[in-house]
């Protein structure tokens, strides 16, 4: 990078906010998804929006890629540098700027990490719903930005439904406000446009959060089962019940096997476990908790245990938590998958992934949000072992095809990111992609906010978009409409 | 009218009949005006793919378009700046999956929302939001108007039900985003940006919903507060409370006390228990309630009554701020003479109705009620106002982000022909 620039850049956010020497840059070349590494050029590290103003000024003027980072926990590559960018870590902008009980709305910078702001809140009996896994360590920007999810989501919603208002750093500088705190705004919702988009629409350098008030009771079921079959029969039945859980996350036997190991939940050695949460009004959770009860015995529950004290309940959520991180225990390396299939599909969907999973000779491990019907696949492999990442990679992308063909989607909360820009056309056509564009292109004309991302290949905004081609689910006869 | 324009009319109507058969294309009457604009043809394509074609045709031929569903709300919005060609949906009216044991729907957008909901309720299953007219109002409609209702208290609004939309655009592309699961980030979320919309990006062909079950009971309970300060107070009270209401709004009018309507659904047992701990919050602020098994629609409706010289707006302040809006609104109207009434749900999103002797007072009331609600920062948004009103104001009131909109809709609609002049500044 020219050193004017850096110059520039130094002067904006101090000698101690910018780095630009190569072993230092090394930090910041991948983020969760470590199997892609770029370094960027430089790295800003802003205090404030107006530092983020002026960089992203910068980054206009000259035409540099800027991508925007938080914790650098995505799992899908959207804070991977691009070669020659600048990455700017949002780390810096981590305040809780306004809280406003009475209106259950709270203000934050984009660095606030996400359990903060329930920490924050809670001696009001508040907490921020959408809870990833990841939620001690990742930000609110990076979840506005990924759109994120967690366990709870099944009843509160996702990122999306929480974020009422947003002050957004545009790619060509400009700052501007989408949405608010007050509701209906009129105009676009370019607030709902810009969660999710990843971070190729700009910088969110402020946003303010919907906080839910905790609910009177919460009562956390744990069942076990014969089979991944009876326990996603369990789940589909419970859902069209009318039942609306918390949250019911779903583990197979291996992922039972690691966490338990990880974190001796008392686990009962089941080859499936469900963990069914419901809360609200304490009446209406105990009549439901029976019904469910019921239901998970009829599907052929073998143990129910209710958690007892919050003690309890913490340690089978920790369990579950731990699971992903826990898969280090029992394979060298894994691929963490993430899928959506419509929830009746889950028990045939399985079935047909232990078949991949069989013939490709490696083993597949399931801890997921199975009220979504969100799959978290994690393929376990070894890379000492000379072919068997590309072994791996290609089972992790059948099982994603399968998700597709499903009626489902190749992301529900890890994004698409860099590693799965490619299997965008397997779910969208080149119209639907076009049509995307046309949002990116209202925003970032030059394509500068982190760029080859989410869409299959880069477009110029001036580029005439082709004639209309079948959807790729219609020519498989696969869905008439998506 | 001029011959060369007759003639120019007719071509185009036998070239939309080519495209959606002749008999699906008629001269539009003076029934199809909009705020008095009248336009030259109708057209009711018959599927998403002859939407998308009239749409180009029509992009290439130049002319400005109205999409509409039942026609209950067309007059939403500023006054057309001109308009040729009405696209109505009617044709597309049918539920085209109801996947019930995935609590999933997608329906065409000219089906109704009764004709909708009747369908789900067999699954014992429903799209949770009540908004107006459920006999008339299209799919389409309440999408690109965003309306909604009591419900969304505790369910949000559409844009926290759509899953999944196919929209055509002004160049004939027919595209498709979101999905049909539940959960979902691939790409950009385009169900929302047109959730609102009003039409001016593209014409929704269907949309994809979640469904949530159809409650077991109903309660309702009316607590009559002494003041609008009280009712506000209670309001919030309850959302800071464990209560989990389906509906939470007051309704308070010239001259009349206040009044707080709050609904409760679900399990029997479980009713009783709510009720007795709302009971014991109106105890506490010794407010008198009784239980009633009125709905909470009928005092909307009643808003919505067409007369002379009558204003009706979607108010938007924070849910605190009710009190100090209608204390605003009751400051204005009293010397202008003016009559109105209000319903605020919970969340701090109303609807206003004001009536007086003449259009000087309604635009001398709604420019100070605007000003003095902005500085709450909430909006005003005039729904329906009498067309010599409508004429000169922007219903729509300042707007944040204006350029960006516009480079939006300057991408999707390059030629403004979707519905031009009717939001926020195009
Ligand atoms: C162990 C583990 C468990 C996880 N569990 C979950 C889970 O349950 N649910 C889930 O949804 N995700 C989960 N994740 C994924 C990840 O934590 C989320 O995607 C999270 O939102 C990323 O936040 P971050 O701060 O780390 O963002 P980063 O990884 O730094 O960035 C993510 C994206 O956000 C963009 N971005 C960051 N800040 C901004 C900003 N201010 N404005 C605009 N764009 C910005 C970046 O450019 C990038 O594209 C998990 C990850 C790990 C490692």
């Amino acid at each position: 990078m020219q050193r004017q620039i850096l110059d520039e850049l130094a002067a904006i956010v101090g000698h101690d906010g910018l780095i630009s020497a190569a072993e230092q840059l090394r930090t910041y070349e991948c983020d969760g998804l470590t199997n892609f590494r770029v370094m960027p050029a430089a790295v800003v590290l802003p205090r404030t929006g107006e530092q983020v103003q002026h960089v992203v000024r910068i980054c206009h003027r000259e035409r540099i890629p800027f991508v925007a980072r938080g914790s650098g926990t995505g799992l899908s590559g959207g804070a991977l540098p691009v070669p020659g960018s600048i990455v700017i870590s949002l780390a810096r902008l981590n305040r809780i700027l306004a809280v406003d009980i009475p209106n259950q709305r709270v203000v934050v910078e984009p660095g606030v990490i996400n359990l903060h702001v329930t920490q924050h809140v809670a001696p009001y009996g508040y907490f921020y719903a959408p809870d990833p896994s990841s939620q001690s360590v990742c930000t609110i920007g990076g979840n506005v930005a990924e759109n994120s999810g967690g366990a709870h989501c099944l009843k509160y919603g996702f990122t999306v439904n929480h974020v009422l208002g947003l002050k957004v750093v545009l790619p060509n500088g400009e700052l501007v406000e989408l949405g608010g705190a007050v509701l209906d705004q009129p105009g676009y919702d370019l607030a709902g446009v810009f969660v999710g988009s990843e971070g190729t629409l700009g910088i969110a350098t402020e946003i303010t959060l919907r906080i839910v008030k905790r609910p009177a009771t919460v009562q956390t079921l744990l069942a076990a089962f014969n089979s991944t079959d009876e326990a996603g029969a369990a789940v589909s039945a419970i859902i069209t019940a009318g039942i609306l859980p918390a949250a019911i996350e779903m583990m197979d036997r291996l992922s039972r096997d690691a966490a338990e190991g990880a974190v001796q939940a008392g686990y009962p050695e089941a080859d499936a476990l469900l963990l069914v949460e419901l809360d609200g009004p304490a009446a209406e959770v105990a009549l439901l908790m029976e019904r469910v009860k019921a239901i998970c015995a009829e599907c052929g529950a073998w143990e129910q245990r209710l958690a007892q004290s919050e003690a309890e309940r913490a340690v089978v959520w920790k369990g579950r938590k731990a699971a992903f991180a826990a898969m280090g225990r029992i394979s060298p390396d894994y691929i963490v998958q993430d899928g959506v299939i419509p929830r009746t599909a889950l028990p045939r969907v399985l079935r047909e992934i232990e078949q991949l999973s069989a013939a490709a000779g490696l083993r597949v491990a399931n801890v997921f949000h199975a009220g979504d019907g969100n799959l978290h696949p994690l393929v376990l492999y070894d890379r000492s072992i000379s072919g068997q990442e590309h072994v791996a990679e290609q089972l992790a992308f059948n099982i994603l095809k399968l998700c597709v063909q499903a009626g489902g989607s190749i992301t529900g909360e890890h994004g698409v990111g860099r590693e799965k820009q490619q299997f965008m056309s397997q779910m969208f056509a080149e119209p639907d992609l076009d049509t995307m564009q046309l949002v990116r292109c209202a925003f970032d004309p030059q394509h500068i906010a982190n760029p080859d991302k989410v869409f299959p290949r880069p477009r110029l905004c001036a580029e005439k978009p082709g004639r209309y081609e079948p959807h790729p689910l219609e020519t498989a006869g696969i869905a008439e409409l998506f | 009218m001029e011959l060369s324009m007759i003639d120019h009319i007719q071509t185009l109507q036998s070239e939309l009949g080519g495209i959606v058969g002749a008999e699906y294309v008629q001269p539009a009457t003076s029934a199809d005006m909009v705020d008095g604009v009248q336009p030259q043809l109708v057209v009711s394509p018959g599927s998403g793919d002859e939407v998308a074609r009239v749409l180009r045709l029509a992009n290439a031929a130049g002319l400005a378009i109205a999409p509409r569903g039942g026609g209950t709300k067309l007059g939403w919005g500023n006054r057309p700046e001109r308009l040729d060609l009405v696209v109505s949906t009617r044709r597309l009216n049918e539920v085209l999956e109801h996947a019930w044991s995935d609590m999933t729907a997608t329906v065409q957008a000219g089906c109704t929302v009764s004709a909708f909901q009747h369908q789900l309720a067999q699954h014992g299953q429903h799209l949770v939001l009540d908004p107006l007219w459920l006999d008339a109002a299209t799919i389409g409609g309440i999408l690109a108007t965003n309306d909604s209702g009591a419900l969304r208290v505790r369910f949000g609004t559409l844009r926290d039900l759509i899953l999944g939309i196919t929209v055509a655009l002004p160049d004939g592309t027919l595209a498709k985003s979101g999905g049909k699961v539940v959960k979902n980030v691939a790409g950009y979320d385009l169900p929302k940006l047109m959730t609102g919309a009003l039409g001016t990006l593209g014409i929704i062909v269907d949309a994809t919903f979640r469904l949530y079950p159809l409650p077991a009971e109903t309660t309702i309970l009316r607590v009559a507060p002494a003041s609008i300060q009280s009712a506000n107070d209670l309001m919030v009270r309850v959302l800071d409370s464990t209560l989990v209401p389906t509906g939470l709004q007051c309704h308070v009018a010239v001259n009349q006390a206040p009044e707080v309507w709050i609904r409760f659904e679900g399990m029997r047992a479980a009713l009783e228990a709510q009720l007795e701990q709302l009971r014991q919050i109106c105890e506490a602020t010794s407010i008198s309630q009784t239980l009633t098994t009125h709905d909470l629609w009928p005092g909307l409706r009643r808003m919505w009554q067409r007369s002379q010289a009558t204003l009706i707006c979607k108010t938007s302040v924070l849910p605190s701020d009710i009190a100090a809006m209608v204390k605003a609104v009751e400051r204005v109207a009293r010397p202008l003479r003016l009559d109105w009434e209000l319903v605020a749900q919970a969340v701090g999103v109303g609807s206003l109705r004001l009536h007086g002797a003449n259009d000087q007072a309604l635009l001398a009331a709604l420019t100070i009620i605007r000003a003095e609600i902005t500085t709450l920062g909430g909006t005003v948004v005039v729904l329906d106002a009498p067309l010599g009103v409508k004429q000169q104001i922007d219903v729509w009131g300042p707007t944040k982000a204006p350029a960006l909109m516009r480079r939006v809709k300057d991408h999707f609609d390059p030629q403004h022909m979707l519905n031009p002049g009717r939001f926020v500044g195009f």
